[in-house]
């Protein structure tokens, strides 16, 4: 049976699916039913300092895009950092961490840019017993505005300054939080880093508007007849974390910071994209807010079957794995090729590989055979795009076969070499580097 | 009508009632057999079409719809968009939604089946968008070319003639859509088994159709000889003869005649015309002699009614049958048994009154004997040939001879729907029958 048990930034906790700092983790009554269901830790929605309460917006807090059965495909929002009274969190964080001693409670924390205001909030929260907090430099609506979540967090050299006075006001453990806001994810990183952070987390939200209402021609949803860009997150912006936590692995100056993945994590599938990317656990907010918190059940034990059966008995054999086989482009062999193959007994005959190959890539596949419906793939027009297996709607009906070297390529009528090559030495490069002979 | 008190005294006395059920009961039977979507089913089940290159659907319907299109435009709540391109293809695409056979056709062929084993339910996506529109005046979709001052006489407003009609005032043309029943719309009037054609549909289809403008209905008019229909020929510029087939022959057997033995059609018929089915004798041992979809809708219609026993008797094996598979099922769902290889003997009776019906086993073992207080014949209709006697048009096995575009031996003179020959008698082969024809009329029209 294998050992979900996990430690991340000094932190332990028996599996690695933690809740993300968000209104499933605002009050005890949640996270006592959520450390209920077996999530194995929680960082409390985001505290801010004490004073006058934060209001939110009175109408549509949510909005999603959904398939057309409903299901959620992405998700946004626009609440802003907890309302309720920093004293009631802080005495709530104490009696939740002393119920559940095993799970990792850490406290997401959001103060204006100064030493004073971190230092006080810092204080206070380490009294609590919480293992650890979360900066939330990330949050894109609303806090911005006031110079704080991703107004901070768009700007390296505050995250520095910031992630410096909490590490020198604080023995706990300190995690940034990325907003994804940004054009190079491998700056605020190395930026948390020189500030002595104890790991990273990302992705906070990506700025997003969901629509607009077709009857009004209004932003939807809105209040009052106004909208404002909300937080996107949920299974479509996976592919855009994954890639930012690979930069981070795979970046020489940001290289070994632990990360903690969030984005679009709705299944043990989701969460082993991050572990093997490099992430040492997974934080999930969309799926617990569309299913409820038992769904950490099927994440718990979709990963568990899925390590034993590879024989990993810690998540640690496999975290990481992944990383070395993402690399720039110029690093591709350009000798490798694929082809399309279809394999005609699965085919349903729908035709979409022909039209989406026809219309679109290389007229690469047939729609007719000695007059009779039928899709083969020209290999000699063929060039491996894997267009056609994306559009296919039968599950490995379509793959790609990679040629063995000496093979010939019928599209260009040459031998598949045996040595690999790629853009770097390519005689097309004119900043190509010169083969060594 | 007999009013025996229930329960029946002896299986042989015969037991023909009225109001077997209650008034909850038959509401429920006559109901929408296949209710419309919500907008939430229509919307899965729209996703679940494949948008398929060159569709096998949209080639499988008689009448070419693009279904993809169609079912996509659902997808994105574009129902206007969705109906216009069902009913360009095909103006009676409501009743076809309601009456087509699909699994035979569009449904038959979806990729679906392969993948799935269970096909985009085509047919009541359709219904959906049709439905959708019809409380919009039907020139919003399709409005009319400018009058050419021609005039078409078209005779019989079945599906057939109205799709004719239709597409001819479309083009501007002038026509007397002709009927010999008091009201219009033929097989899907009266024709089709209510619980398919619920809440009036063929009735609210025509008068939508007829919005278009330029058709002009002629009731209670029957075509009975060919000086009629020369005298059509004279005061238009094109005929077109939709006139179905009439007439339901003789089984040739003993015992034809005997009370309780009825034409399944004009069962129907006064089912579908009935304004209270409760008032409605149906025997409590009814058999079926045919095959067809009309022996399926009198047999289900039958124990619907409060018959207790239906027996469906075909002469050949279930392979010939032209019910199609689902229709069966509908059947034996709706506790009809279903009988093959066997032949209709002789009717026999007591005192004038069917008493059962006596079938000659195909493989020649024997006989066999059902007791039956009704006997419906569903063995198909033919034309009255002696009505086109001396037209100058060609019949062959009861039907016309024209070609796909309705053009007939005689000029002018064109025929589609039933009456033509060739064809497996769906609607929406007559619609595309009508369709074609007025295609065909307005190019030699404007020759």
């Amino acid at each position: 049976m294998a050992d979900l048990r996990n430690t991340f930034a000094g932190i332990t906790s028996p599996n690695p699916f933690w809740l993300a700092s968000a209104p499933p983790t605002d009050k005890a009554y949640n996270v006592h039913r959520a450390f209920e269901a077996g999530w194995g830790g929680v960082v409390w929605k985001t505290l801010g300092e004490d004073g006058p309460p934060i209001v939110n917006v009175n109408g549509p807090r949510y909005g999603a895009l959904l398939s057309p059965d409903r299901r959620m495909l992405g998700f946004n929002n626009i609440e802003l950092i907890t309302d309720r009274p920093l004293a009631v969190n802080l005495a709530e964080i104490r009696e939740v961490k002393r119920a559940w001693p095993d799970r990792a409670l850490v406290a997401s924390l959001m103060v204006p840019c100064t030493e004073a205001a971190w230092r006080d909030i810092l204080a206070r929260v380490e009294d609590t017993g919480a293992d650890g907090v979360e900066l939330n430099f990330g949050c894109p609506h609303g806090m911005s505005e006031r110079g704080m979540g991703a107004a901070v967090g768009q700007v390296p050299e505050y995250i520095e300054m910031v992630t410096a006075w909490c590490k020198q006001h604080s023995k706990l453990p300190v995690i940034v939080k990325l907003t994804p806001n940004i054009t190079d994810i491998r700056q605020p990183a190395l930026a948390a880093k020189r500030g002595g952070a104890d790991a990273v987390s990302l992705i906070n939200t990506i700025n997003s508007i969901m629509g607009i209402d077709p009857a009004t021609l209004m932003m939807s949803p809105s209040t009052d007849g106004k909208g404002s860009h909300g937080g996107y997150c949920g299974p479509a912006v996976k592919p855009i974390a994954l890639n930012m936590v690979a930069e981070i692995g795979r970046s020489a100056q940001t290289a070994g910071i632990p990360i903690s993945g969030i984005g679009g994590v709705g299944s043990w599938r989701d969460a082993l994209d991050y572990l093997a990317l490099g992430a040492t656990n997974v934080q999930v907010c969309t799926a617990a807010m569309a299913f409820g918190f038992k769904i950490v059940q099927e994440m718990i034990d979709g990963l568990s079957e899925y390590m034993d059966a590879m024989g990993f008995a810690t998540t640690a054999a496999f975290q990481g794995r992944a990383l070395p086989t993402v690399t720039d482009w110029q690093y591709l062999n350009l000798n490798a090729v694929s082809k399309a193959v279809i394999d005609q007994d699965k085919c349903i005959q729908c035709g979409r590989c022909h039209i989406a190959c026809e219309d679109t890539s290389h007229q690469a596949i047939t729609a007719l055979v000695d007059g009779v419906r039928r899709f083969e793939v020209k290999e000699e027009e063929c060039v491996g795009c894997n267009l056609c297996v994306t559009v296919c709607p039968v599950p490995e009906c379509i793959t790609l076969r990679t040629l063995a070297p000496g093979e010939v390529d019928a599209r260009t009528g040459q031998p598949v070499p045996a040595q690999p090559a790629n853009w770097t030495t390519h005689p097309n490069n004119p900043m190509r580097q010169a083969v060594l002979a | 009508m007999s009013e025996l008190p229930a329960p029946p005294i002896a299986d042989t006395a015969p037991d023909i009632r009225s109001a077997r059920r209650s008034a909850a009961e038959y509401a429920q039977a006559f109901a929408d057999v296949a209710p419309r979507y919500t907008r939430a089913q229509a919307v899965v089940e729209a996703e679940r079409c494949l948008y398929c290159y060159d569709a096998p659907c949209a080639k499988a319907c008689p009448t070419g719809i693009d279904v993809p299109s169609f079912i996509r435009r659902i997808a994105e709540d574009n129902l206007r968009g969705a109906a216009r391109t069902i009913l360009a293809s095909n103006p009676l695409g409501g009743t076809c939604a309601r009456a087509c056979p699909t699994e035979e056709l569009c449904e038959e062929v979806c990729v679906r089946v392969a993948q799935q084993g269970k096909p985009v339910e085509i047919g009541r996506l359709q219904r959906y968008a049709v439905d959708a529109v019809m409380d919009r005046p039907v020139t919003t979709l399709f409005p009319r070319a400018a009058e050419t001052g021609k005039r078409v006489a078209v005779v019989g407003a079945g599906p057939a003639g109205i799709a004719c009609a239709f597409e001819l005032a479309r083009r501007g043309h002038a026509v007397v859509l002709h009927d010999a029943r008091p009201a219009a719309g033929g097989l899907n009037e009266f024709g089709l088994a209510s619980y398919k054609m619920a809440g009036g549909f063929a009735q609210a289809e025509l008068d939508w159709l007829l919005q278009i403008g330029g058709i002009e209905l002629r009731l209670g008019w029957h075509l009975i000889d060919a000086a009629q229909l020369q005298t059509l020929q004279q005061g238009f510029d094109a005929v077109y003869l939709s006139i179905g087939l009439g007439r339901t022959p003789r089984l040739g057997i003993p015992g034809e005649e005997l009370a309780g033995v009825r034409d399944a059609v004009e069962f129907i018929a006064e089912l579908r015309q009935a304004r209270d089915v409760a008032q409605l004798p149906i025997g409590r041992r009814v058999v079926v002699i045919g095959g067809g979809m009309t022996a399926v809708d009198a047999a289900v219609q039958s124990r619907l009614l409060g018959a207790e026993q239906v027996h469906m008797v075909y002469r050949r094996g279930p392979q010939a049958m032209s019910a199609s598979l689902s229709e069966r099922h509908w059947a034996q769902t709706n506790g009809v048994a279903i009988h093959h290889e066997l032949a209709p003997a002789e009717i026999v009776g007591r005192a004038g009154q069917v008493e059962a019906v006596r079938f000659t086993r195909a493989d020649g073992s024997g006989e066999q004997r059902i007791e039956a207080d009704m006997v419906f014949k569903a063995i198909g209709q033919k034309l009255d040939d002696a009505v086109l006697a001396g037209s100058g048009l060609v019949l062959q096995g009861g039907r016309v001879i024209a070609d796909d575009d309705g053009r007939t031996a005689v000029a002018r003179v064109y025929a589609g729907g039933d009456c033509r020959a060739g064809g497996r008698d769906l609607t929406v082969e007559a619609v595309q029958d009508g369709k074609r024809a007025a295609a065909a009329i307005h190019a030699d029209l404007s020759a």
